[in-house]
């Protein structure tokens, strides 16, 4: 047997397939599925801190709104203990997970104020997560604000993590900033342990029947891997000691190949299980079990890296090259 | 240990302790003890016993008397809570449970008994009605007492075996919030004697000690079986003092079967129950000082009449009695508790007998304060006192009246302040969260009580909270406070809110102007009234302060640290950490961030809190109080406007009308001016669609279709457009108009407005836009639109939304939440039918916001005909309408066979013409020529010399078709009234039924009833409510001649405007259950009709016609909503009733909504089968 094991965040994984936040890592049935189909971690949906919020008042303003307007009903709603608001959820099946998984717990956290992402931080790893993940998820419309103030913004809020709990921080990253490589460093100058490369955004859609804005998520098509497994390649040699994860567009265990070839520690699946259940998992490693074997790997190891940009021939395809193959392999329509 | 708490929670807490069973029915002002029965046992909380009582709730409070009787005979200890109507319906039992010997308590928050009226105030009538029951009565007079006298009565119905009825005034001690010392559980175990649990559990019904009780009995036993039962009556007195040591042995608290308070040596004392004993004792302290001789006897246990603890409590010296009963027995010789006390003294009295006269008080929460107790011993001292009177009110017909002390103020130890707001901005709950910070003081004692309008959307609230050393015996509103907060600025405008200052108060208000700019914009009678009483003004701009903190509105915690601040009750750093933990005790279970914004906001008021540089002269002319449009009529300049002004208690006897009768047409006179926002309407875009006028809950947004020369003396500002559709002459203008005064800013008719600009789509044809930027156009606009000709009815459809909404509705501008889903359908009723339409309304929330005065919605056209609507109780309404139908066929019976008779006088022609046509309710020319036709009778009649050309006048209206409707909420048709809704849809008769379902008693604050879903979080459902909702359409169905339609007017308008029609043409019983959204469901309200469509979409709410007929092979059931095409979460997880559910237990919740989704699947399938059923209806012709 090939050896499948890989290290990311400091945490050994049985396999480098991890679950990456979906519906069906939010529920201990699925996560126990997974766990059981051979993936080495998971990470729980991510905390919305902004989600978190709007619940709360919302239940606040229902409850206060109509409460103490006429006298035969002061109030609308009985007193109800609300134990399981969206905090105690997640908390809830973080512990469950903790206890019920052997495979790193790994919580994921967007926040909306600077105190959040410590706090839901802390509150994690004192639950138990074997990482933390913050899911840098944040659409940047104000044209006040520059690039180095965005910028500078994450890496205050990463040091803060870092330096508030005891458990490895991995940062989930967007594709768009400007200069990707320059801020990667940055991110883990200030103390991040691994880079997850690339968050995908809800878009907003059109509806034509009602004229209504309708936010939605398309699951990742394989295709959309090749922008992580570019940036992957290059942050390789850049960022030795550091993990890295691919994710979006890994729907095959030719697909968790290539980002080991490209230089991730770990690959992240979402759309594939999603759409094939927690089963899919054990067809990808033992696809990649015997990809390894027919071609001799005696660990992944092995194979970690080794297309990444400083060990391919041609360094810099991952930077120019592929643009112009598309081009020569342009066929007009007959 | 001491807390604050109100009379409800202290007595239910009490009961809930010492019993096994809580049978429950909610009833205004006792349904907190209920609910909080409820609440506490699905927390688990354990009797004194340790086991966790069972709470039940019945379909009616005869249904919670019928389930307390049978657990009594099982020998459980069992209670109830109710008041008013509902202790009416108990009386059956109540007889039974008592003839039985069965030790039971109810505990009454009394409250008024219907009569030419409903209140939901408190006073004895509904206690007095129970009198003859054989039940022991005992009146608590505080909250304390509430409490003390609760464990009394349950201690002692275990010792005598006669049952307990406890009562104390309802809101007044039932809602008022007061410092008690709790007692403990082992103050309950002291009193209660385990072996009379014991004795009565025993005597409980077993197959192992078989007996039979419940006997018919003959002439020959039932009398000496009646007197059998004497031997307890006579120890009750004795058992209950016996109590009343104990728990003085407990608590210090020694209270007597009557309590004497005053000089020993009186020479005038007053009897009375009840809390204006606070009132009294107040003035008696106060007249004492002043060397007057006067006293009070305070009766604690009424039934059994205590007649010798009476006689020895009153002083030898007493010379003149004035007995108070808050009740009123008509016709009888006097008030019962004055005919109790007249007779004890009678019998029993040792030394010259006292003059006893007898007065009425405080008959629905009128007031009672010191002035009134002054003006009794007042009247005591006069050479010739009033046998009878009545105390607080002006009484020009009978003149009983006797008039209040002027300026009578006993000295108070408290601070007093009054807070004014309005329902939605927190200011009742900030003042109970204050009460609850000073009232945990060691030092301190707190009240609080609540004063509210009765209007559901913009209704203004008074706080009276007073705090001082001692405790609070002040059982009465304040009206010259140390501290007055207005917490809405705009109600500086239409209230007279100084009037309540006392000389130096300090008045705080939020302010959208600052300390330098606000006295501008005080109307001209507030500046004097602040210069008059060298008043100490400071200013905070709140709902800044709100907003920035992000809590959108809810002003209550910037408010409470400026009331801290301004009153100086204690240190400042101790009041807001006090504020703050409350804040996170109370509000810490609806998250971290509530609490952290409520926090900030605590954090931020003191910065923005200003006081006023007060200049010295006065500089607007404006009178604060409501002002009434020039236009209105004279009932309502005398009456209604009184009220509106907050002014009713100044009306005299004489201007009441004396059976309760009041016009219509009442709510366009409030003109309250409610909304920030009023939706302004683009012709341009506009598609005719009529969707908007169709929702609007309060008609506020109007369609009319008019002749283009109706536009000549139009405003340059009114806007209008060419009518799209060829059923008007060419060159017919529409417009739509708001009425801005009376729009509550809800703006659902934007929500469902489909057209949309071409350029920008957030741009519809109506949209929000501030008032403060087109209230003063679109009333100009309004104005001139009231002008324009009504359509021609007979030349639109009424069976589309465009035709309907271009008819005149006669029901506007009700006081219903904004947003309310019930009032459209009212609304369009009316529009089809209310010229022709009487209405039997069930009580609750149709009954209160159509009925509750000053005014009502239910309105006139031009020809004066309108709705002529009528509510008898919550129990009968079906019953009640059905009674209006064979009145009104009697009626037309009657005129058929005069006009038959006096055909030759009045003309063959006409006569066979009138009875020959007897057009159906939806054919208006037909109807409009019988009323011609009848017109035309009368002035036949007129010269006739005949008494029956009088009768047939009296009766001639008869011959026009008439519309009965029966309009009720849930409650009352699938509950308490279900089985008189039922035996209506029976009975053939031609009656039509609109349920306006939303699916909980939301009148009385959300309750659960048969209506409510599988899944939903309701009061007496905290857990969810476990079973399914009654299927009341498919019930009706059974009969195979009812009219049965289910609908939803926010999810298919058209199936609703026809479902209507369809239901009243028919000949025969016709139910409508109209889905109806509520404030109740946690919705936003804003877009509680396109929600309607996921209702429907979801299957949760199939819309369906089961129209019977008589045709062999008739397909009489069609469904109206397609095949569920959305999962039942879907449409869930948007309303807070479910989504609770998941948040407090949330494995219950996905699986009740599992089962819930199972019943809306096999449901489906089940009204699928049902449209290929085939049904005939059986006529006489067959």
């Amino acid at each position: 047997m090939v050896d499948i094991t890989t290290q990311y965040l400091g945490l050994t994984l049985r396999t480098p397939i991890i679950a990456s936040p979906s519906p069906r890592t939010g529920n201990i049935a699925d996560l126990v599925a997974l766990e059981q189909a051979g993936v080495g971690a998971v990470v729980l949906p991510s905390l919305f801190e902004e989600e978190l919020e709007a619940e709360s008042l919302t239940l606040y303003e229902r409850h206060e709104r109509g409460a103490f307007t006429n006298p035969e009903a002061t109030e609308y709603f009985p007193d109800l203990p609300y134990s399981h608001l969206g905090l105690d959820r997640h908390m809830t099946l973080l512990r469950d997970a903790v206890q019920e998984l052997a495979v790193p717990v790994i919580g994921s956290i967007n926040g909306r104020t600077p105190g959040g992402w410590v706090e839901y931080a802390q509150t994690m790893a004192d639950a138990g997560a074997a990482a933390v993940e913050l899911n840098m998820y944040d659409v940047v419309a104000d044209p006040s604000r520059t690039a180095d103030d965005v910028e500078a913004e994450y890496i205050t809020l990463v040091t803060e993590v870092v330096d508030a709990v005891d458990v490895p921080v991995s940062v989930k990253l967007s594709p768009y900033f400007t200069s990707i490589a320059n801020f990667a460093r940055h991110v883990v100058d200030a103390g991040a342990q691994g880079l997850v490369l690339f968050n995908r955004f809800y878009q907003p859609d059109l509806d034509l029947q009602t004229l209504d804005i309708t936010p939605r998520l398309e699951l990742s098509h394989p295709s959309e891997m090749r922008l992580p497994l570019r940036w992957i390649a290059i942050l390789r040699p850049q960022l030795p000691h550091t993990s890295l994860a691919l994710t979006s567009g890994v729907h095959s265990a030719q697909d968790v190949l290539k980002a080991l070839l490209a230089g991730s520690d770990a690959v992240m699946t979402t759309a594939a299980v999603l759409n094939h259940g927690p089963g899919i998992v054990r067809t990808m490693v033992d696809d990649m079990q015997a990809w390894l074997t027919d071609k001799e790997y005696v660990s992944v190891r092995q194979l970690q890296g080794s297309m990444a940009q400083h060990a391919t021939s041609d360094p810099g395809a991952y930077e120019r090259a592929q643009y112009q193959q598309v081009l020569a392999s342009w066929r007009p329509v007959s | 240990m001491w807390a604050c708490v109100d009379g409800n929670e202290a007595a239910a807490r009490v009961a809930h302790a010492l019993s096994d069973v809580c049978a429950i029915y909610p009833i205004t002002p006792a349904s907190p003890m209920g609910e909080l029965a409820d609440a506490w046992s699905a927390a688990g909380r354990t009797n004194i016993w340790g086991q966790v009582p069972t709470v039940v709730q019945l379909q009616s409070e005869g249904g919670a008397a019928g389930a307390l009787h049978g657990a009594l005979q099982k020998g459980a200890l069992a209670t109830t809570f109710t008041a008013s109507q509902g202790l009416l319906l108990m009386l059956p039992n109540m007889f039974k449970i008592a003839g039985e010997l069965s030790p039971a308590v109810i505990h009454v928050a009394a409250r008024t008994v219907a009569t030419h009226a409903l209140s939901i105030f408190g006073d004895h009538s509904d206690v007095m009605a129970a009198r003859s029951t054989g039940w022991a009565m005992l009146c608590a007079s505080s909250v304390q007492e509430a409490q003390d006298f609760a464990l009394v009565s349950h201690a002692t119905t275990l010792q005598s075996r006669v049952p307990f009825l406890h009562f104390f005034d309802g809101f007044r001690t039932s809602h008022e919030i007061d410092k008690i010392d709790v007692l403990s559980d082992d103050d309950l175990r002291a009193l209660i004697d385990p072996e009379q649990v014991l004795d009565h559990r025993l005597r409980g019904m077993s197959p192992e000690r078989p007996v039979l009780r419940g006997t018919a009995q003959n002439p020959d036993v039932f009398f000496q079986a009646r007197e059998s039962a004497n031997p307890f009556y006579d120890a009750v007195a004795q058992h209950t003092q016996h109590a009343f040591d104990a728990l003085a042995d407990r608590t210090g608290r020694q209270y007597r079967l009557v309590d004497y308070v005053g000089e020993p040596d009186a020479e005038r004392a007053i009897v009375v129950m009840g809390s204006a004993s606070g009132a009294i004792r107040e003035t008696i302290d106060e007249l004492g000082k002043r060397g007057e001789k006067v006293g009070v006897a305070i009766i604690r246990l009424y039934r059994p009449f205590p007649t010798q603890a009476l006689i020895e409590a009153l002083p030898r010296t007493v010379q003149r009695i004035a007995v108070l009963d808050r009740t009123k027995e008509p016709g009888a010789p006097a008030e019962p508790l004055h005919l109790d006390v007249a007779l004890a003294l009678q019998e029993h009295w040792n030394g010259p007998m006292p003059l006893v006269i007898g007065g009425r008080y405080g008959l629905a929460s009128k007031e009672f304060t010191p002035a009134h107790a002054a003006a009794i011993f007042a009247e005591l001292a006069a050479d010739q006192p009033k046998p009878r009177f009545t105390v607080g009110i002006v009484d020009d017909v009978t003149r009983l009246s006797i008039p209040p002390v002027a300026d009578f103020r006993p000295k108070q130890r408290t601070t007093q302040c009054v807070f004014y707001g309005l329902g939605s901005d927190g200011t009742v709950g900030a003042n109970k969260a204050s009460i609850k910070i000073l009232g945990a003081q060691p030092d301190l004692f707190a009240q609080g009580y609540f004063v509210y309008d009765s209007k559901k959307s913009g209704s203004v609230t008074v706080s009276h909270l007073r705090f001082g050393p001692d405790p609070i015996t002040s059982t009465y509103l304040i009206d010259q406070a140390d501290f007055v907060a207005c917490h809405q600025f705009t109600l500086l405008h239409r209230m007279d809110i100084l009037s309540s200052a006392r000389h130096g108060a300090t008045f705080l208000v939020n302010s959208p102007h600052s300390a330098e700019d606000m006295w501008g914009h005080l109307p001209g009678s507030v500046q004097q009234q602040i210069l008059d009483k060298e008043l100490q003004v400071y200013v905070i701009d709140a709902a800044s302060v709100a907003k920035e903190v992000g809590l959108r509105g809810l002003i209550n915690t910037v408010m409470q640290p400026c009331f801290f601040a301004l009153v100086d009750v204690m240190d400042a750093e101790a009041a807001v950490r006090l504020m703050k933990e409350h804040v996170t005790k109370t509000h810490g279970r609806r998250g971290q961030h509530v609490v952290e914004r409520n926090h900030a906001a605590i954090d931020s008021a003191l910065a923005a809190l200003h006081k006023m540089v007060v200049p010295s002269s006065v500089t607007n002319t404006e009178t604060a109080g409501f002002h009434l449009p020039d236009a209105a009529p004279d009932f309502v300049r005398r009456v209604t406007a009184k009220m509106l002004a907050g002014e009713g208690d100044l009306l005299p006897v004489s201007a009441l009308p004396v059976d309760g009768t009041f016009p219509t047409d009442t709510a366009k006179w409030e003109k309250r001016a409610l909304a920030d926002e009023l939706p302004i309407w683009d012709a341009d875009i506009c598609i005719d669609c009529g969707k908007c006028a169709l929702v609007c809950p309060h008609a506020a947004i109007r369609m009319k279709a008019y002749p283009e020369e109706a536009l000549t003396d139009a405003p340059p500002t009114f806007p209008s457009k060419p009518y799209g559709g060829k059923d008007l002459p060419a060159g017919t203008r529409l417009t739509i108009q708001v009425a801005p005064d009376d729009c509550t800013g809800c703006s659902i008719c934007v929500d469902v407005c489909p057209a949309r600009s071409k350029t920008e789509v957030r741009h519809k044809s109506i949209n929000m836009e501030p008032a403060s930027q087109h209230r003063d156009t679109e009333r100009v606009n309004y104005d001139f639109f009231l002008t324009l000709p009504e359509v021609d009815r007979s030349a639109v459809r009424h069976d589309t939304v465009k035709g309907s909404q271009l008819l005149q509705p006669l029901f506007e501008f009700s006081g219903a939440c904004a947003g309310c889903g019930e009032t459209p359908y009212l609304k369009l009723l009316t529009q089809q039918f209310g010229d022709r339409m009487i209405v039997a309304n069930a009580t609750g929330c149709s009954s209160i916001f159509g009925g509750n005065l000053p005014t009502t919605p239910w309105s006139v056209n031009a020809q004066g005909r309108g709705p002529a609507w009528n509510n008898s109780l919550f129990e009968d309404n079906a019953e009640f309408g059905l009674g209006m139908r064979l009145g009104a066929d009697a009626q037309a019976s009657e005129a058929r066979a005069l006009v038959r008779e006096l055909a030759a006088e009045i003309g063959e022609d006409l006569a066979s013409d009138l009875l020959t046509t007897q057009p159906s309710i939806d054919d208006e020319p037909a109807i409009t020529e019988q009323r011609t036709r009848v017109e035309r009778l009368r002035e036949r009649l007129a010269p006739i010399n005949d008494p029956r050309a009088r009768s047939l006048e009296a009766v001639a209206e008869a011959l026009v078709p008439l519309a009965v409707w029966i309009v009720g909420g849930d409650g009352w048709a699938y509950d308490i009234g279900f089985g008189g809704l039922d035996h209506v849809l029976s009975s053939g008769a031609n009656v039509n039924v609109i349920v306006l379902d939303t699916e909980v008693y939301s009148n009385t604050g959300g309750q659960a009833s048969k209506a409510t879903p599988r899944g939903a979080a309701a009061k007496f459902a905290s857990s969810g409510k476990a079973t399914k909702k009654k299927d009341l359409g498919l019930l009706a169905q059974a009969y195979g001649d009812v009219y049965v339609a289910q609908i939803a007017i926010g999810a298919n308008e058209t199936q609703t405007v026809r479902a209507l029609l369809e239901a009243a043409a028919y000949d025969g019983p016709s139910l409508v259950i109209a889905y109806s959204t509520c404030i109740a469901h946690g919705i936003d309200m804003a877009t509680s009709m396109t929600h309607q469509k996921a209702a429907v979409a979801s299957g949760y709410w199939p819309l369906y016609r089961f129209h019977p007929s008589p045709e062999t092979g008739a397909h009489p059931f069609h469904l109206d909503s397609k095949k569920p095409t959305i999962p039942l979460h879907e449409f869930e997880q948007h309303e807070t009733r479910y989504a609770a559910l998941y948040r407090t237990e949330p494995e219950r919740a996905a699986a009740l909504e599992a089962q819930a989704q199972a019943d809306i699947d096999e449901r489906w399938n089940y009204y699928d089968q049902l449209a290929g059923v085939e049904r005939t209806v059986v006529t006489e012709e067959q």
